[in-house]
């Protein structure tokens, strides 16, 4: 019977869900309001772009959904099920999270194929499983030849990269990422988002990105999240029609610019 | 490549000429300026001296032998303790500054100073110059352990945390190899200091051990023996950090301090 009731209630059940979520932060100088009366809903698969200016809290909301920060009021939920119990974090939710951070955040001592099956040695799988993973996703993410390459010798893209087929090593649903192409020049990063793009096809995973480049909100997402700042909270959401996948040449389509410079708008009314 | 190469083996030409050249003025010195040969005997006595040396390693070897045991032994307890209490201060904050000022007074001591008292509380045998190596060699290990256990990234905290990692899994996978470099650094210092606590132990105090001969050739006033002696000690020496900088280069290969010149 339980069976029969999940097949028919899963695909109602949002992804992932904020609602009411407050969040402020004690120092011993100031009390700072990050975010006020944030609800949002994510559905399966869907690609969502968050922007603002910087403190606005994009970064906070992020990891308000990793589980990394909890917060101070509201209710965040993933496939229904809440992340929080109390003061403790429901780690077989989180387990369904994969984090990409600005910083990819490798761990020099280990190889390329080590960092991507980093997530899978913590969950005890045994060690030919993981090789083969970790050569599944180097594929994936375009790093064939590297599997046995320490970190320092990559580029950065190439870091951003392992540090992306770390996150989809144990297939999560949902893909948060905070910024992960900040750092990279634009070349390399117009190239990166084409990526993502196919990534994201190919796992069918569910992405909240955040960035403060405006193209490649619209250029990636299905509804961008812009946030205003002080207390950081929703201003608007755009849909963004074009179906995926994107070409780059899209950017220079009139309907592309002008949700561009909508979005930009309302980006300069907040500053 | 070319210039690759040619840095790789830049060294290995380098270090004999410049070894050479210092022989030749030190040659020279001798035979122009006249120098007293007590005062500085010319290159060839000394090598004479070091090659008889070389053929009666009857007269040299227990010496080396005990001296070696002392800086081994002192080393090893001095790496026990020191990882010991570095971790542990360097994880349990309140602690490591109720014992902060303790410790910088301890370690501003000129530690040399205190090995007559070693020597009388412990005797004239082993013990007392294990105990000095030991000590020296203490404090460059503890404070480093110290600093390598509170420079975690936390950049890389996060990713554990975020992956829902427990302390043994955090431990295994993050500290221990962060925290490895700063041992290593630690350890690179404290085998040089132990085998100096060793040495200056045996200058005073007890009748064996290659600074045991240095005295003895001193007071003979044998200035080629006295040389030759002090150069068994900086081969030892040498050996000793190699032997510490290789089992780094096999634990760490990964780490800045030990990835040749020319990879970028």
């Amino acid at each position: 019977m339980s069976a029969v009731s999940k097949t028919a209630v899963a695909p109602a059940v949002p992804e992932l869900e904020l609602v009411g979520v407050e969040k402020t932060f004690e120092t011993k100088r100031a009390t700072t309001h990050a975010l006020t009366a944030i609800d949002l809903t994510i559905e399966r698969e869907e690609f969502i772009a968050i922007i603002g200016q910087s403190g606005c809290g994009k970064t906070t909301l992020l990891r308000i959904l990793a589980g990394l920060v909890k917060p101070s009021e509201g209710a965040v939920r993933a496939e229904g099920r809440s992340l929080w119990d109390g003061a403790i974090l429901d780690s077989e939710t989180v387990n369904k999270l994969g984090i990409v951070f600005q910083d990819p955040n490798l761990f020099p001592w280990y190889s390329v194929e080590d960092n991507i099956a980093l997530p899978l040695k913590l969950r005890g799988i045994d060690r030919k499983t993981r090789r083969a993973r970790a050569h599944e996703l180097c594929e994936l993410v375009g790093l064939t030849g590297f599997e046995r390459a320490y970190p320092r010798e990559l580029s950065g893209g190439m870091r951003q990269r392992t540090a992306i087929a770390r996150a989809l090593s144990y297939r999560p649903a949902v893909l948060l990422m905070d910024e992960p192409f900040g750092a990279l020049d634009a070349m390399t990063r117009e190239r990166m988002n084409l990526e993502l793009q196919s990534i994201a096809a190919a796992t069918r995973a569910t992405v909240v990105l955040v960035t403060h480049a405006i193209n490649e909100a619209v250029f990636l997402a299905d509804r961008i999240v812009l946030l205003s700042p002080r207390p950081g909270r929703i201003r608007s959401i755009t849909r963004v029609p074009f179906p995926r996948p994107r070409e780059l040449d899209l950017e220079t389509a009139p309907e592309f610019q002008d949700i561009a410079r909508e979005l930009r708008h309302q980006l300069d009314e907040d500053a | 490549m070319e210039r690759e190469r040619f840095m790789k083996l830049l060294p290995w030409v380098s270090t004999p000429i410049l070894l050479a050249l210092i022989i030749a003025i030190w040659k020279f010195g001798t035979s122009t300026f006249s120098v007293s040969p007590f005062v500085l005997p010319p290159p060839e006595d000394v090598g004479r001296n070091l090659l008889e040396l070389m053929q009666r390693p009857e007269e040299w070897l227990v010496h080396a032998q005990i001296t070696l045991v002392e800086t081994v032994v002192g080393f090893g307890f001095a790496l026990v303790t020191g990882v010991v209490v570095g971790a542990v201060l360097g994880r349990i904050f309140w602690l490591e500054l109720a014992v902060r000022p303790l410790v910088v007074a301890l370690q501003v001591i000129p530690k040399v100073a205190l090995i007559p008292l070693f020597v009388i509380w412990f005797g004239f045998g082993l013990t007392s110059k294990v105990i000095i190596a030991a000590i020296l060699a203490f404090f460059p290990i503890m404070l480093n352990v110290l600093l390598g256990v509170r420079s975690v990234e936390p950049g890389h905290r996060e990713v554990m945390r975020s992956l829902n990692a427990n302390r043994w899994q955090t431990f295994s996978s993050l500290d221990f190899h962060s925290t490895l470099p700063y041992v290593f650094a630690g350890m690179e210092v404290g085998i040089v200091l132990a085998l100096i606590g060793a040495i200056v132990g045996e200058y005073l105090g007890g009748n064996e051990g290659l600074g045991y001969m240095v005295v003895v050739s001193l007071n003979a006033l044998d200035a080629p023996r006295l040389f030759a002696v002090i150069i068994l000690l900086a081969v030892l020496g040498w050996l000793l950090f190699f032997a510490v900088n290789g089992i780094k280069r096999l634990m760490i290969p990964w780490h800045e301090s030990v990835i040749e010149s020319g990879i970028s």
